[in-house]
Formats: structure tokens, C-alpha cells, sequence
């Protein structure tokens, strides 16, 4: 097998790549269980592990450069690189939101009465859910697998409309919540960002495996 | 292709060395003002098809062609075309600088001499170093012999020499394989300032040189049934970012075979 060497370290960039996406998993998971049980000690760790989020993205970052710089990529190997490359940024994206749902936590304290509206929740596992199949459709080049996290978008966006709907409504009939519904608001928003980078995500896969930027729409089946 | 006539055409191309095929069944439109690359694998017929364009298989007497060359509609091949006229026409630079053992002056004014040219040989000298961006650094030692030049100078002298009788296309043959890669880089600069007012056809191992220099690209294929046939013609940026087809894939990023 010719360049080996550069087989394997494609791979093993790849496989880097998911592991930055189980940490941003994990800070999705852990921001959204400070919030719920206002719990400060899990907010800050959340806060605090965004930093190794960022370095890691730099850490593939970097990778990729010199990838690139030595070993001249084209076609796969170029598309490929260019995708790690996005693909790194979004995830630490995605970071930074867990990030802003933790200091939320901490600016709400502990002993906010409001409760934590439940649409929030369903919203985090739609937009993990769609973090999860976007990179298993990296893994996997599965075109069909992207569309659909790219389809599962537009139900996070009306979960979305429907969450900011239920928090005005709130707001308008008990007007001492509306700090908190703010709060709530913001976190609402974060996470439909999320969804939004995991679609981004899916989008670079369209790119890995057919070359074109942008939604990939197959051909009409004439069947 | 761009919206333009091709200036070259191959129809059904074959060349075959006594009973043996060097390019197979080549059906290639070459556009104009354009530079177009021509990769692929040793031996896959790559330099043979380049020949073709100006008939210099003809110098290799088992060498024989079948199919088609138009040039703008003329058929290379015809029975009534000289191969002599065909190459002032359709220049070619070769893969080691080959100046004359002449003065600097001398390989360029050599063509329109024997052209039988009637005008100022001093304004074709000058206009032609020009053009091969080699005229700041020789203008005052054109009587010098074009052996002390640089192997990078060399190679512009010689591109210098093929435009001295004007032609229309230029061909080269892995033009820069023996040049170091700044002498090579300046190469690379002048063909993309020259394709404005030739047609440059090249032939290049080296598949960065292809996607840096070149509009389109061919990728020619050599297999155990077949060789010398074209598996793959498209626009550069095309054919380096997303081939078609998964043998160019395969070549271009380093995993043939």
C-alpha cells in the first residue's frame, strides 16, 4: 500500500476528531443536568473543561496544517483535511454553547425557583442526537445519514419558535420571571446553535464524499 | 471546455511502436489559449500522445498512428502536409534544455533564419526573450554562449527559440523535471502568461505542477489489456479537488496500484 504512513495518520486524525465530539457530547449532557438540577459544582466543570476542548481543537488544527503542508493532499485527502478542519472549529463551537449553558447555571445560583421549562430538555437531545449521527455519518460517508440530520434541523428550529412562544407567554402572565425566563431564553438559543452545528457538520460530510458545498439533493428516483 | 473552438483534436488515436500500443482509441479536444496538462504513470503513452500533436513520431520509424489530430480542423496526418511546416507551427520544449552549442542570439534568431525570415532579426530576438522572461538577464551578453547559462535560463532560452518562428501551440515535455523548483516555479509563471497567446500543451509527473499551472487536466491509464487510454478530461480544479472517476482518485493521491 503506498503512503501508508498517511493512511494511518488520516485515521488516526479522524479518530481524534470523534473524540473532541464525545467531550462536546459530554459538556452538552453535563450543562443541561447543572441546569436542571441547579447544580453549580457540575456547572463550573463544564465551564472549566472547555478549555481542553479548545486545545484540542487546536491541537487538530494544527494537525491538519501540517498534513496539508507535507503531504500535499488532493481530491480525498484534501476534501477529507478540509472537513477535519471545519468539522474541529464546529465542534468547539459547540463547546463554547455547553460552555454558556453552564455560566447561565452559575448566574442562575442554586436556589432559582423557576423550573426549568421541559421543551429545553427535548431540545438538547435533538441536537445530540443530531450531533451523534452527523459524526457517525463522517465515519460511516453516509450521505443519507447527513440529509437527514440536515432534515432534523428544521424540528429543532420549531421546537425552538415553540419554546421562545411558551417563554413570552410566561413572562406576560408572571412578570416576576422574567429574569429567569430570560436566562431560560438564552439557553433556548444555545442550544438551536447547537443543532444548527451539527447540521454544518453534516453538511462538510456532503463534501467529503461527493465534493459539492452545500446540501447534497440525489437524484430524483424515477421508480 | 470553454465556449471556444478547440485548437487540437485527437479522434480515435492509436499509436503503436511496430506491433506495440502506446495510446489507445484517444478522443481529446484541446482548448485554446489554455494550458492543458497531461498526467498519468510511467509509460502510460503520456509523451507518445504528446508527439502526436506535431508529428515528431515520425522520427521513430516504427512508430505508426491511426485515428485523427485536427489541427483547427486540419488533419495533421493528411497526405499533403509537411511535418516541418506543422512544427513551426506547433512548437516543442523538451525535457532537458537543449540550446544549440550557439550563442544566446544565435538559438533564437536560428528558426527565422532557416524560416527564410525577411524582417529585423535583432525585434524577434528581442520580442522573444521577452516573452520567455529572459531578456533583463541576457540583454547585454546576447553574443555569450547559451551553454553558460543556467539550466533554468536554458529552459526559457529554448521556449524563447520556439517562439521566435510564432507558433500557435506549444508543447512541452515534463519541461521542468530537470530544473531545481524556483528555476521550475518561474517556468510554471511564464507558461501562465504565455497560454494568453498560445495554446500549451504539457506532459508532467509532477501532479502539483498539473493542478498549479494547468486549466484542464488528462489522466491517461496504462492496464494490463489496454494502455495508453484516457480515463479522465475535465477542468483542473475539478479533476484535483473531485475526480470522476476513482482511478484518477487513486493516482492523484498517491494510491495507484
Amino acid at each position: 500500500m503506498v503512503r501508508a504512513d498517511f493512511d494511518r495518520r488520516l485515521e488516526d486524525l479522524e479518530a481524534e476528531l470523534l473524540g473532541l465530539g464525545e467531550m462536546v457530547e459530554k459538556a452538552i449532557l453535563k450543562s443541561m443536568d447543572a441546569l436542571k438540577r441547579r447544580d453549580l459544582a457540575i456547572a463550573y466543570e463544564v465551564v472549566a473543561e472547555d478549555d481542553l476542548i479548545d486545545e484540542k481543537r487546536f491541537e487538530l488544527e494544527e494537525k491538519c496544517i501540517n498534513l496539508i503542508a507535507t503531504q500535499q493532499p488532493l481530491a480525498i485527502d484534501l476534501r477529507t483535511l478540509l472537513a477535519v478542519l471545519h468539522i474541529a472549529v464546529e465542534l468547539e463551537r459547540m463547546g463554547d454553547y455547553a460552555e454558556g449553558i453552564g455560566k447561565i447555571c452559575m448566574i442562575i445560583g442554586d436556589d432559582e425557583p423557576a423550573e426549568t421549562p421541559q421543551k429545553l430538555d427535548q431540545m438538547a437531545s435533538m441536537g445530540l442526537a443530531m450531533l451523534q449521527r452527523s459524526l457517525k455519518s463522517l465515519m460511516d460517508r453516509d450521505t443519507d445519514l447527513a440529509n437527514d440530520v440536515w432534515d432534523s434541523d428544521d424540528e429543532v428550529d420549531a421546537l425552538y419558535a415553540s419554546v421562545c412562544h411558551d417563554i413570552f407567554v410566561e413572562m406576560g402572565q408572571n412578570p416576576k420571571s422574567i429574569e429567569a425566563a430570560t436566562h431560560f431564553l438564552w439557553v433556548a438559543h444555545d442550544l438551536e446553535r447547537i443543532a444548527d452545528r451539527a447540521t454544518n457538520i453534516a453538511e462538510r460530510v456532503i463534501f467529503v464524499v461527493t465534493g459539492r458545498i452545500g446540501r447534497y439533493k440525489p437524484p430524483e428516483s424515477t421508480g | 471546455m470553454q465556449n471556444q473552438e478547440p485548437i487540437l483534436q485527437t479522434r480515435g488515436l492509436s499509436v503503436y511502436y511496430d506491433t506495440k500500443k502506446a495510446v489507445t482509441d484517444v478522443d481529446l479536444d484541446v482548448a485554446r489559449n489554455r494550458i492543458t496538462a497531461i498526467i498519468g504513470p510511467s509509460g502510460c503513452g503520456k509523451s507518445t500522445l504528446l508527439r502526436c500533436f506535431n508529428r515528431m513520431n515520425d522520427l521513430i520509424p516504427s512508430a505508426r498512428v491511426e485515428g485523427q489530430v485536427l489541427f483547427d480542423g486540419l488533419d495533421l496526418y493528411g497526405h499533403d502536409v509537411d511535418p516541418t511546416e506543422i512544427r513551426y507551427e506547433i512548437g516543442m520544449v523538451f525535457q532537458r534544455p537543449n540550446p544549440f552549442p550557439k550563442s544566446i542570439y544565435d538559438n533564437v534568431a536560428f528558426g527565422p533564419r532557416i524560416n527564410g525570415f525577411d524582417g529585423s532579426i535583432d525585434e524577434v530576438v528581442e520580442k522573444s526573450l521577452v516573452r520567455a522572461a529572459l531578456w533583463d538577464e541576457v540583454k547585454d551578453r546576447l553574443k555569450a554562449s547559451a551553454l553558460s547559462l543556467s539550466g533554468g535560463q536554458q529552459q526559457r532560452l529554448c521556449i524563447a527559440r520556439a517562439l521566435a518562428v510564432e507558433p500557435r501551440v506549444i508543447l512541452m515535455d515534463e519541461p521542468c523535471s530537470a530544473l531545481d523548483p524556483i528555476a521550475a516555479l518561474a517556468i510554471e509563471e511564464l507558461m501562465r502568461e504565455l497560454s494568453e497567446d498560445y495554446s500549451i500543451i504539457i506532459v508532467t509527473h509532477n501532479m502539483q505542477q498539473a493542478a498549479r499551472v494547468s486549466h484542464y487536466t488528462a489522466f491517461l491509464m496504462v492496464e494490463e489489456a489496454r494502455v495508453g487510454f484516457l480515463v479522465e478530461f475535465g477542468e483542473s480544479r475539478q479533476i484535483f479537488t473531485n475526480p470522476e472517476d476513482e482511478r484518477t482518485e487513486a493516482y492523484i493521491t498517491g494510491r495507484f496500484g
